[in-house]
């Protein structure tokens, strides 16, 4: 597969290493009540789609950027590369 | 035998070649198959199961049945294809699967006893007893029935890995391909032209029509010869494309040198090529399927394609009579073509009753071939004429088509499934191409030669429109234009065995077995019978089990479907898989700043990871590694030791946040950590479970160094990678991995401050006071050389870990041996390293394995409740905190020269040795020279309540048993008085 990096341009997915669903962006407040069925939740349950999936990728052997790869896993099209600091700041995500 | 006149050989040049022992010639041009044929040869090989004999079947990459071994020592490659071996001057080959040779085989017998050797036999009549597989049968089995056998000498031949790139890659070159390849390098663009042939020009070579006015051939050559004049392509002949994978991406197989006797100085033997591609066209052409029939598979009997193939391409025929069995009108063009080459024709047998007159043949229209005869190759075939009679016909060969099929296996490599097209009586390429895909010519079922000039012009436009380039439409040249007329027929029916799958023995009634047994689904009915399995993967049989199958259950062939076509298209040797990445170069090692002095000091080294690291340093009369452990340990604990510890991971973390930082990465508290001060900490993964521990040094309000294991540097710096950009993007902070920049040594023992002392610059003051335990600071060592000083302590002894650049670090051990010479100054290695720790009660990747949390190890008043840390909340659930939750422990036998297996189980005295009694597990142990006996760690359920109970340690695997007691982890100064001195 080839990943069109939005800094770097096109580059073979072999120089990626894969995490899995891009929903481990939205990490849960690890203090306030509910913590534990909330880390529950973010640590196991995952969709499986047939279709579109977001998901990240580390550029280990180029930029070591994380990126939110959208993947059709049906065909593998890609339709969708971010960088995950962007997508994780739109999500509200900060310090 | 070889025809008088014609052929693509080179007549007045000679190849000598031996097949199984004896001298044989043939010219350059042949193939092992064609040259043999020319010898007169038919038989070249036995088959899988039944031994039966057998010739060559095909002209090209699809043969079943002419598998050889080619070449001797270790260049012996197995199971290769006569059919495309290139003949060069020394080529050796054998025959395969027969003993005590071709023409008389022992195992024979086996044909003899058909009866059992049905579908599934293997299943029925080895059941039982269960002990007997694996013992008796398998290997008995596995050597009656088998293939070629593979050498155990090392292949002396290099291989390559190579990338390329280009707009097009048009895959095979024949008309289509040649006329897409044409019509794209005019227009410009960077074009790839590969065909697995040694001579391009795919069928235009194996017929006798023309182009425009000249031969089909010598278009080929026309065509090839104006390509090979443009800049902007490679033409890569004896190159097989083996797989389409995702998003353009193809792997192709050129075999550089095999038809040469050795590859060239300094050549690689095969490449595996990666092509990128923006467009791709495949011209793969189609291939002929066979008509099952009584006895079909004897030396002789071809495919009739391959029959023409044979007589105008190489000007041989395997024998002087022949006969032609058809059910469409390509056959008649092998009967024309096989007159008009002098061969004698016997007769034309077409199944169709209204088969069109074929001129000087004589035709037998709505016949049928009924059996066969000749041991090791066909004398005679029986023909059922229309009118019911039966008529004898003595012949040495036989052509044999049943249509053909379109080659579209590489359009199914990623899921596009293939359509059943009753015009042609095939399966055609169905939707959802790979993308970037294109097909053109005989592989869309478009099977005369207009049609596949017409479709590489056609789609070569298509690509460069969709490349945002303009071409030409060329000029089409003139050429045939023959519509397909074929009537569909599978098999004759007879009671005798009919082969539809002549490499897996697979016959008409084996699938009937299938139906009747149950396995009717195509997949079933492939793994049932190894019907389209092996080196083929039934390119010529597939077709005609499908088809016997759609005929048993009552439904079409479109309904019955196609098993999956998977990559590779044709056979890859492992070594090409393998390329360069073989013995030492499977990976790369990495070595550490010392290794050189190592070496010299004739240290014995140990894989750790990539890293080659020191495990021990033997002196001179020590005969067991255990010695040297030994002494390592006592001198370092007795005086002082160095040992290099560059290969743990350092991870240089920089920013306003970076105390923030860790204090998230981290289960304990960062965010206080004073300046000059280092701190264990602990990592956790999310899930609670402990990821990895190490050190972090503040040398400074925005600067922390991070140590990690060697063996998670990698996925440590990752995770932190992730935190930072997934979870944190905008606090202040940069990483970078830092391993190799700085080369590192512990100095242990309590001379170590003495011996630093007179390293370390006089201007920075390491006294007990000025430099506590857990002190860090940037120093100068050696009269100016930056460096960074830590004392932390592994082994538990007064220590320190000196780091300098990493092109220091060679200078630096051989400083530290020169002054620690009045020490008496020992190199340890990670052996001695590891005896320390256990003594000492620290952790390592034996107990950090994926399955425990901090409280396990003894460590849960580290994570902190105070603040949010990545994996605090899941290691506080209830079922990592149950009350018999197992702790690290220390364990002593009661013998102490009683040796514990690592990895044993722990259980009560006198219980049964069943699971539901196991108390724990031993994750490390070794022996203590300090306590004079041999000690372990490991995990005991509650086991900080049970010091000084006793339980037995149990290896099964090795048959240990040995009595243990439960006691501190800490075996050596508990209390920590040794590294605050």
């Amino acid at each position: 597969m080839i990943i069109d990096h939005p800094l770097l341009g096109p580059c073979d997915a072999q120089e990626f290493t894969y995490k899995g669903d891009a929903c481990l962006i939205d990490r849960p407040e690890g203090l306030g009540d509910g913590a534990e069925a909330a880390f529950h939740d973010y640590a196991y349950l995952r969709d499986n789609p047939a279709g579109l999936h977001r998901e990240l990728w580390f550029h280990e052997q180029g930029d070591r950027s994380w990126l939110v790869v959208t993947r059709n896993t049906l065909t593998h099209e890609i339709v969708g590369v971010e960088l995950a600091r962007d997508v994780a700041r739109s999500r509200g995500r900060g310090r | 035998m070889r025809l008088k006149t014609g052929g693509q050989i080179d007549r007045s040049t000679a190849l000598r070649f031996q097949f199984d022992g004896r001298d044989y010639c043939g010219h350059p041009g042949d193939t092992l198959a064609s040259a043999l044929m020319a010898n007169g040869v038919r038989l070249m090989g036995r088959s899988f199961k039944y031994h039966r004999p057998r010739g060559v079947l095909s002209a090209g990459s699809e043969e079943p049945n002419a598998l050889v071994m080619l070449r001797s020592g270790g260049r012996c490659e197995p199971n290769s294809r006569a059919t495309v071996a290139e003949l060069f001057d020394g080529l050796q080959a054998r025959s395969q699967n027969a003993w005590p040779g071709l023409k008389f085989d022992a195992l024979a017998i086996n044909d003899r006893l058909s009866n059992f050797l049905t579908a599934g036999f293997y299943y029925k009549t080895f059941m039982w007893p269960a002990a007997f597989w694996e013992k008796l049968y398998e290997p008995m089995i596995r050597r009656a029935a088998g293939l070629g056998a593979i050498t155990t000498a090392p292949d002396p031949d290099a291989y390559d890995k190579g990338f390329l790139h280009c707009d097009l890659l048009v895959i095979g070159a024949g008309p289509a391909g040649l006329m897409a390849a044409l019509t794209a390098a005019r227009a410009g663009a960077r074009v790839i032209l590969a065909d697995e042939d040694f001579r391009m020009g795919g069928r235009l070579n194996a017929e006798s029509y023309g182009i425009d006015d000249i031969a089909g051939a010598d278009w080929a050559a026309q065509a090839v010869a104006e390509l090979a004049s443009l800049p902007n392509i490679r033409l890569m002949s004896r190159t097989t494309v083996i797989g389409a994978f995702d998003h353009g991406i193809y792997g192709a197989v050129e075999r550089v040198a095999d038809h040469l006797p050795t590859p060239p100085e300094g050549k690689p033997r095969q490449i595996l090529w990666r092509i990128y591609s923006k467009r791709a066209i495949l011209c793969a052409g189609a291939l002929e399927r066979p008509i099952a029939f009584a006895n079909n598979d004897r030396p002789g009997i071809l495919s009739a394609g391959a029959l023409r193939a044979y007589a105008n391409r190489w000007a041989v025929s395997p024998a002087e009579s022949v006969a032609v069995f058809t059910n469409n009108d390509d056959g008649h063009r092998t009967a024309a073509d096989l007159v008009a080459r002098g061969v004698k024709l016997a007769a034309l047998i077409d199944t169709r009753a209204d088969a069109p007159h074929c001129p000087g043949v004589e035709l037998l229209a709505g016949a049928q071939v009924t059996d066969t005869s000749g041991r090791l190759g066909l004398r005679a075939i029986t023909v059922r004429l229309a009118n019911g009679q039966a008529r004898k016909l003595k012949v040495g060969a036989l052509g044999v088509s049943g249509g053909w099929n379109p080659n579209l296996a590489l359009t199914c490599h990623q899921r596009a499934r293939p359509l059943w097209d009753d015009a042609i009586a095939a399966f055609v390429p169905g939707p959802d191409l790979p993308s970037g895909m294109a097909v053109a010519g005989a592989a869309t079922g478009a099977f005369s030669t207009h049609a596949a000039l017409a479709g590489g012009a056609g789609m070569a436009m298509q690509a460069l429109a969709d490349l945002g380039m303009t071409g030409t439409a060329p000029d089409l040249p003139r050429a045939e234009d023959t519509p397909t007329r074929i009537t569909p027929f599978w098999h004759v029916a007879g009671n005798k065995r009919a082969w539809l799958d002549l490499q897996n023995d697979v016959t008409v009634k084996d699938v009937k077995l299938a139906h009747q047994e149950g396995f009717r689904a195509v997949e079933h009915l492939k793994r049932y019978t190894t019907l389209g399995m092996a080196t083929d993967q039934g390119k010529t049989s597939n077709m005609g089990g499908l088809a016997v199958m759609a005929e048993l259950t009552g439904q079409s062939i479109a309904q019955t479907g196609t098993t999956i076509f998977r990559p590779p298209y044709t056979p890859v040797a492992l070594g090409t898989l393998a390329g360069r990445f073989t013995g030492r170069e499977f990976r790369p090692t990495r070595l550490t700043p010392s290794h050189h002095w190592a070496v010299e000091q004739g240290a014995e080294f140990v894989e750790v990871g990539q890293w080659l690291r020191a495990q021990y340093f033997p002196r001179a009369g020590e005969t067991h590694w255990r010695e040297s452990v030994d002494r390592e340990v006592l001198a370092t604990r007795g005086s002082v030791g160095v040992c290099d510890v560059t290969t743990l991971g350092k991870i240089d973390v920089q920013g306003r946040d970076g105390a923030a930082f860790l204090n998230r990465i981290y289960c304990n508290g960062f965010a206080k950590l004073a300046v000059g001060r280092v701190r264990y900490g602990v990592m956790l993964r999310e899930d609670g479970i402990a990821f990895d521990d190490g050190t972090a040094a503040r040398l400074a309000e925005d600067h922390f160094v991070v140590t990690t294991t060697t063996a998670n540097a990698v996925p440590v710096y990752r995770h932190m990678e992730f935190a930072r950009q997934c979870l944190w993007p905008d606090m202040d902070v940069q990483l970078i991995s830092t391993t190799e920049a700085w080369a590192q040594y512990a100095i242990a023992g309590p001379n170590s401050r003495k011996l630093l002392q007179k390293i370390v610059d006089a201007e920075f003051d390491i006294s007990n006071d000025a430099f506590p335990f857990m002190a860090c600071a940037e120093i100068t060592v050696c009269k100016g050389c930056p460096a960074r000083l830590f004392r932390i302590s592994f082994s538990g002894e007064l220590a320190y870990e000196l780091a300098v650049p990493a092109r220091y670090g060679d200078a630096l051990i051989r400083r530290i041996m020169a002054e620690g010479a009045e020490f008496d100054i020992t190199p340890y290695g990670t052996e001695a390293l590891g005896v320390m720790r256990i003594e000492k009660g620290h952790a390592a990747g034996s107990e950090l394995n994926g399955q425990t949390t901090a409280l396990n190890l003894g460590l849960g008043r580290m994570v902190s409740t105070r603040k949010d840390s990545i994996g605090a909340v899941l290691s506080r659930r209830e079922g990592l905190n149950m009350p018999d939750a197992p702790h690290l422990v220390g364990l002593r036998p009661l013998n102490p020269q009683s040796r514990i297996p690592a990895g044993a189980h722990l259980l009560e005295i006198g219980a049964q040795m069943v699971a539901a009694n196991d108390q724990g597990y031993l994750s490390s142990a070794c022996y203590s020279p300090c306590l004079q006996s041999y000690i372990a760690l490991g995990f005991v359920k509650d086991g900080q309540k049970r010091l000084g109970h006793k339980l037995r340690a149990l290896s099964p695997l090795t048959g240990e048993d040995v009595e243990v007691e439960i006691v501190s982890p800490h075996f050596i100064d508990p209390q920590g008085e040794r590294l605050r001195a």
